[in-house]
């Protein structure tokens, strides 16, 4: 959200203006009342807040509460408005944009800056692309000094900014290496009167496996309220786990294969009602007891399931441990387990791992022998 | 023949003593592959004790440095288990080493250090698989990462895909037919090879008459991919995309499989590869069977 992208901002010496971050209208007024006045600003991870009448100039400490108020509650692209940004507003001469990010097809970094037009920088590239200038970036040099002025030489920056520009070339870049960030924009990067450069606007996007490994402190930056309560267990439980909006719930190992198996579980029920998959659950390989009873925990604590599909290619993964992971996790359940399952197995000692849920042969288990044919009865039986 | 990896590859494991290490050195050693040896600092002048393909205790020394491992064995490949925080050291020792081939299985590295090694690789003589990746097999020569080497052998196919478990899904559809070289190069946003690498080694491998290609949804990597086929690819693909039904902003597992805006999605990337005459399937078992109809025309 802005409010943390201006804080990692101020953090690496970024001219920003960090505003106040307020969650009722009662403390936007009391920050209108400190600074004059004010744009009361909607905190959400998207775009096009203005458009949507996330963010309204409040010349009174009132009228910063009563937009406040309207704001606060309101829903962006789906994301609920739980805090506001009281920023001070500026006299704003010029806007320009700037960004670096992660260029995956070149394997490389690359910085976009342009001076022409700020916020609607995707019209400039449009009717202008001459006016946006992309600069590649060797991961292995990186910014320097030296670099940063070639940037702000090749972006045009105005004199009286240019020294300025140079500056917080060199404070953006620190914030995309030392966060790990895989973009860092700012938007409008705005010429205030008496040529000032500020970031007024801002967006960070961090590497989560970076994060993981040596950023702990990037934690705070989840967005917990917005995310949906079986999303929030999943993580907690360490699952890789996304919901989505149909009636299949889906548990298999490997993302590819999982994303596969949401395909072939959506093309089965075009032939079943138009039933959909219900979620994204990767389990990893080596899935014991634990991981699948936590799996199938989540997925049958989604009102929305009807039934369930375990797909699972023993690469690694042995398909009798998936098997007793299976039983296990009815066991565990219990009575809380009450929706049926389709289980297809291959790969790795499978011969032993049907022989283990035949055995058990639970009244929620069906065995089918291929992806295909396991689909369409996962559909079907989430359609009856 | 075969791509990047054969019969005489002598291959390295760094983080040999580690749990992943441990268990995939005795996979691969179990595979026929020739493992050689392992590289691990704080160990270096113990060894480590597993069995052959034939039951036999091996005894694989354990180094300080990837160039003494070279020096002492003659190793030409190395392939990684070492936790993600380490992997960029150890890549860039392994380069620096001037080893032909490095496959990085370890998942969560951080991009940056990825985006690092790539740009340190540029110009030196090694070739990087991943990270993220299953790793390369051609079965019945070697081995040298985490595919099951009992799902299918040796024969006609090659096989290129993102995504691990859908190579073994995909291997055992057309186990019948047998594989030259399977290769997963990885989930992750920036990998050290390529579908286009691939694609190109399968050109010029005579022993492979068919090109499997498996992408994901997110990034333009099947895009470029169509691009190359449609100028230098004689042989037949087959193609399969997985993600259809993603929905966009929510990442699937792999770091680089995130659909954004109207980019990356797997129809978009299904078109480009038929608009060049590539036969892509909406499933693995469509798209085997694909496959098996152009073999059995061949």
């Amino acid at each position: 959200m802005e409010f943390q992208a201006k804080q990692l901002f101020a953090k690496h010496g970024v001219a920003v203006t960090e505003g106040i971050v307020a969650d009722t209208p009662e403390e936007a007024k009391a920050a209108a009342e400190q600074l004059g006045v004010v744009v009361v600003k909607a905190q959400v991870k998207a775009g096009g807040r203005g458009k949507a009448g996330g963010v309204k100039l409040a010349k009174t400490p009132d009228e910063a509460f009563e937009h406040a108020s309207n704001i606060l509650g309101m829903e962006i692209k789906g994301l609920t408005v739980n805090k506001v940004l009281i920023a001070p507003a500026a006299s704003i001469e010029e806007e320009y944009y700037f960004s670096f990010l992660l260029d995956r097809s070149n394997r490389q970094y690359l910085c976009i800056a342009s001076v022409e037009g700020g916020v609607e920088i995707e019209e400039v590239a449009k009717t202008n692309p001459d006016a946006v200038k992309q600069i590649a970036i060797d991961p292995g040099a990186g910014v320097d000094a030296a670099k940063a002025r070639a940037i702000a030489t090749e972006a045009a920056f105005p004199e009286p900014v240019f020294e300025q520009a140079v500056e917080m070339i060199l404070a953006l870049w620190k914030v995309f290496v030392e966060e790990d960030a895989t973009l860092v924009e700012v938007n409008p990067l705005a010429r205030l009167a008496g040529d000032k450069l500020e970031a007024l606007d801002g967006k960070v996007s961090l590497d989560e496996n970076a994060s993981e490994v040596r950023h702990p402190d990037h934690e705070q930056f989840e967005d917990k309220a917005a995310a949906d309560p079986l999303e929030a267990k999943a993580k907690a439980l360490g699952l890789n786990y996304v919901k989505l909006d149909g009636a299949v719930g889906i548990i298999g190992n490997g993302a590819g294969l999982v994303m596969s198996t949401l395909d072939v579980v959506a093309y089965a029920g075009e032939h079943h009602g138009g039933v959909k998959p219900a979620n994204f659950l990767d389990i990893g390989g080596g899935a014991n007891a634990t991981v699948m009873a936590n799996g199938l925990d989540v997925i049958l604590h989604d009102a929305q399931v009807k039934s369930v599909f375990v797909n699972v290619f023993g690469g690694i993964t042995a398909c009798d441990e998936v098997a007793n992971g299976i039983v296990g996790a009815l066991d565990i359940l219990g009575d809380e387990a009450t929706k049926p399952l389709v289980v297809r197995l291959d790969g790795n000692n499978v011969e032993e791992g049907r022989r283990i849920l035949n055995e058990r042969n639970h009244p929620l288990v069906t065995l089918v022998d291929t992806m295909d044919g396991a689909a369409d009865k996962a559909a079907e039986l989430a359609n009856a | 023949m075969s791509i990047y990896l054969n019969k005489d590859s002598k291959i390295i494991v760094q983080g040999i003593t580690g749990g992943m290490g441990a268990k995939h050195t005795a996979l691969m050693l179990d595979s026929g592959a020739s493992i050689v040896g392992g590289v691990n600092a704080r160990k270096a002048g113990t060894t480590v004790t597993h069995k052959d393909h034939d039951g036999n205790d091996v005894e694989l020394p354990v180094f300080g440095t990837v160039a003494e491992a070279m020096a002492a064995t003659g190793a030409n490949v190395s392939v990684l288990f070492v936790p993600p925080a380490f992997t960029k050291d150890a890549a860039i020792e392994a380069i620096d080493a001037e080893l032909p081939l490095i496959v990085v299985i370890t998942e969560g590295v951080p991009v940056q250090d990825t985006a690092e090694v790539w740009s340190y690789l540029q110009g030196k003589s090694t070739r990087m698989i991943g990270p993220n990746c299953p790793g390369i097999i051609t079965p019945g020569e070697s081995l040298a990462g985490i595919t099951p080497h009992t799902i299918a052998g040796k024969g006609p196919v090659g096989l290129v895909s993102k995504s691990g478990t859908l190579t073994y899904q995909m291997m055992y559809e057309l186990r019948d037919f047998g594989f030259s070289t399977a290769i997963g190069i990885g989930g992750d946003p920036i990998v050290g090879t390529t579908h286009i690498d691939a694609l190109q080694a399968f050109e010029e491998d005579p022993e492979t008459t068919l090109i499997v290609m498996i992408g994901e949804i997110g990034g333009d990597a099947e895009e470029r991919a169509a691009a190359y086929i449609k100028d230098n690819i004689t042989k037949p693909v087959v193609g399969y995309v997985a993600g259809f039904t993603a929905p966009e902003g929510k990442t699937m597992g792999h770091a680089g499989a995130i659909v954004s805006g109207s980019s990356g999605t797997a129809a978009a990337k299904k078109e480009a590869l038929e608009a060049v005459g590539v036969k892509v399937g909406k499933t693995p078992s469509e798209t085997a069977a694909l496959a098996r109809e152009i073999l059995q025309s061949l």
